[in-house]
């Protein structure tokens, strides 16, 4: 009797162990073929999410700055040239237009057991991603350059300029600032920014109407141009890890960038007198609002549609298993802000956390904004250029739009 | 040549040519009349890390379900064609009726995506078009010169820029023509002003632009010349060269009148292949200034999240119509010369 009752509570507790906890590692069937970004702290995370998956595992991964722009087609084909994808409450949208990510709940289920609840990102009340790292773009400051000039670190926009005004009145650079301001998504996203923090919005409530040539939109425009001015005459071709390198070689003193970045900007790697030099400091707000203009971002997993389920499960187990890692967080821990569960922020977390507590907004998530930010990417340049003005370009944002809603069905 | 046996020579090719350029220029044409069905749009409630919040999402189902009925999407006709990213004629009314002058009137037109990309394509084709073809004259001529031994190693040196890929070698110029790089330094050091940036203003990556497509075509105008310069028959040459002609007038008069077909010829590859002008847009991320039809194609397709295939369509067939339109002097002439040959 009592053995049996041994083996009873022996089995009731082995079993509810293993509910819930496979362990994710160690993956044996199935390929995992996964696309991302391209950015010093993916490929930390992947190299987890390759360890995870173990020695026997069929791994592949394309890291690629145009992830964006291959997602779409390249998940769209049955089966997926991909089994999963690095996504970002940016790009999740154009995949949950479409259903080429599948629902989690089971694989989660069965594997997440050492998730943080707030990992799992629902729509709808089903799990479509696992988030591991939260970001944002903010200031950073070389602290010597500020401090022999006698500028406190700005704290809005228009302190960013005066301050950078001032360091190249005194000679020290030419450029002071960069900002990745390069047409195409970048220059898209700086208006995002900028709009969001003069308290914009990018459609008319409830529809899909864009609303964005108004005054706000008119002086975010103002804000960027006098920006521009500041930074290296060829910032149209600048993106961010064009802005990094200008930075690592010390010709700029303020940039505004993503705290990711501090993965390669403060590695051991380069000139290490500048990256002693360098300071993180939290996003500036602009135009007299309280809110930064940045915008917060999660990186999380999305597990392919058409593939089949067994290669999601191994995708899944590998990328699960490294989000869920406090060893990968906690050895790595500037490498951005992990949500990761035991994971301790580093030094490098603050701007990202002090964004969402003044009230960053997260980077908007309808199902045509992703149309809009084309819009913004093409028809801002002419204006940056001093070809046009800004009520101009924005009145051509709009009519880019419109013409592009139309057409995928959105007006 | 009997039409019979004509038929059965061109048969082959021509089955081909209706398989991989006629059928997908119908499938294109029919495309680009259809937009994309309806979505259908519902709110859910979103949670991630920085909170729950109502939002809207595609209802896929419903959507999936419309394009299923529809799998080509609904019927727009030709208003693709029509919006203000390609033709844009409601636009250009009413710019017409709205503009006070002229000039403003140009430059309401010219800031239209479709217009504007259409006048790169063309100053891009008409710049780079005549100095490739004098300076494949020009290589072609004085390579022909040469002694044999150095022929050979001349004439791959002189076809390297047609052997790199465009992309490979427009990357290498944009690297080089930076700030920092040899090229764009020495000029910075040459004009004495430490701003100037050929990646900045608008004239100067034209510029740039159209000296990288002469540096890229010329190789193909010289191979053409050369190899028609071993037509030229040496016997007028000889009688030219001993009644006193100098090489210039042996050039103007013998030379030039014997590759003048050949010429026309390079005109109409080097005019169709720079009307689609596109690598070195990319290569020099020179997209915020210059923007030419197949750049508009690839954005299309590429640049936005989903892929516009009507847009995409549009523009392809009046890329299509734009070539045929700019072909047509050319083809006329030799038409004529053909006949007049009869």
């Amino acid at each position: 009797m009592k053995k049996l009752l041994i083996a009873l509570l022996f089995s009731f507790v082995s079993a509810s162990a293993f509910a819930g906890s496979h362990s994710p590692c160690g993956v044996t069937n199935g390929s995992i073929n996964i696309l991302a970004n391209e950015f010093t702290t993916y490929r930390i995370f992947m190299d987890e999410v390759k360890s995870c998956a173990g020695p026997d595992a069929d791994f592949n991964v394309t890291h690629s700055v145009d992830h964006n722009k291959l997602q779409v087609a390249a998940l769209s084909a049955n089966p997926a040239e991909f089994s999963a994808k690095l996504v970002t409450n940016g790009s999740i949208t154009p995949l949950m237009n479409d259903g080429l990510i599948r629902p989690l709940d089971d694989l989660v289920a069965k594997y997440g057991a050492n998730l943080n609840e707030n990992q799992k990102i629902t729509i709808d009340g089903k799990i479509y991603a696992v988030a591991f790292m939260a970001n944002a773009q903010h200031l950073w400051y070389r602290e010597s350059i500020l401090n022999d000039l006698g500028i406190d670190v700005p704290s809005t926009y228009e302190e960013v300029i005066a301050a950078a005004e001032k360091i190249k009145a005194a000679g020290v650079m030419p450029n002071p600032y960069a900002g990745a301001f390069k047409s195409g998504w970048n220059l898209g996203q700086e208006f995002v920014n900028m709009y969001l923090g003069h308290g914009g919005e990018f459609f008319k409530s409830g529809s899909a109407q864009p609303n964005v040539n108004n005054e706000k939109g008119v002086a975010a425009l103002n804000v960027i141009k006098k920006l521009t001015e500041l930074s290296n005459p060829d910032f149209l071709t600048q993106d961010t890890n064009a802005v990094k390198e200008e930075w690592e070689s010390g010709n700029v003193a303020l940039m505004h960038v993503w705290n990711s970045g501090a993965a390669s900007l403060l590695d051991d790697e380069g000139d290490q007198a500048i990256k002693a030099d360098t300071r993180l400091a939290p996003s500036p707000s602009v135009g007299g609002g309280s809110k930064p203009a940045t915008t917060l971002w999660w990186d999380g997993i999305g597990i392919s549609t058409n593939t089949s389920d067994e290669n999601a499960e191994a995708s899944f187990r590998a990328l699960v298993g490294a989000a869920s890692s406090s060893e990968l967080a906690n050895d790595n821990p500037n490498a951005t802000v992990w949500l990761i569960k035991g994971y301790t922020p580093g030094d490098t977390a603050g701007p990202v956390v002090d964004a969402a507590n003044r009230g960053a907004t997260p980077y908007p998530s309808f199902p045509h904004m992703s149309l809009m930010h084309g819009a913004l990417s093409s028809e801002l340049v002419e204006f940056l250029q001093g070809n046009e003005s800004a009520e101009k370009a924005l009145a051509d944002v709009e009519a880019a739009y419109v013409a592009k809603a139309t057409e995928q069905g959105f007006l | 040549m009997p039409h019979k046996t004509f038929f059965w020579f061109i048969f082959p090719t021509g089955l081909a040519m209706i398989l991989f350029i006629g059928l997908p220029i119908v499938s294109s044409f029919f495309q680009s009349l259809h937009i994309e069905t309806q979505q259908v749009l519902m709110e859910v409630e979103n949670c991630d890390p920085f909170g729950c919040q109502t939002n809207v999402r595609v209802d896929v189902e419903a959507t999936d379900k419309l394009r299923e009925e529809n799998p080509l999407g609904r019927f727009n006709g030709f208003g693709t064609y029509l919006d203000r990213n390609h033709l844009a004629f409601d636009e250009i009314g009413e710019a017409w009726n709205s503009s006070s002058s002229m000039g403003e009137f140009k430059d309401i037109v010219l800031n239209l995506p479709f217009y504007k990309a259409l006048l790169f394509t063309l100053t891009f084709c008409f710049s780079v078009t005549p100095p490739v073809i004098f300076l494949g004259f020009i290589v072609a001529l004085s390579i022909n010169t040469l002694a044999k031994s150095i022929k050979g190693l001349i004439v791959f040196g002189t076809i390297l820029p047609m052997i790199v890929t465009p992309l490979i070698g427009s990357l290498v110029l944009f690297w080089m023509i930076d700030s920092q790089g040899i090229i764009g330094a020495s000029i910075q050091i040459l004009f004495d002003d430490p701003n100037l940036s050929l990646k900045a203003s608008s004239n100067l990556t034209w510029i740039t632009l159209i000296i990288y497509g002469i540096w890229h075509n010329t190789p193909f105008a010289f191979v053409v010349f050369y190899a028609a310069l071993q037509t030229v028959p040496q016997d007028p040459i000889e009688a030219a060269f001993i009644d006193g002609a100098s090489r210039y007038q042996r050039v103007r008069y013998i030379v030039i009148p014997h590759l003048y077909p050949v010429a026309t010829f390079i005109m109409l590859i080097c005019l169709m292949d720079n009307f689609r002008v596109f690598e070195p847009i990319i290569g020099f991320s020179a997209e915020g200034v210059a923007q030419s039809l197949s750049w508009m194609i690839y954005q299309d397709l590429r640049n936005e999240n989903k892929m516009l295939f009507g847009s995409a369509g549009a523009t392809s067939m009046l890329t299509i119509i734009g070539i045929a339109i700019l072909l047509t002097p050319v083809l006329i002439r030799t038409w004529k010369e053909f006949r007049t040959e009869r």
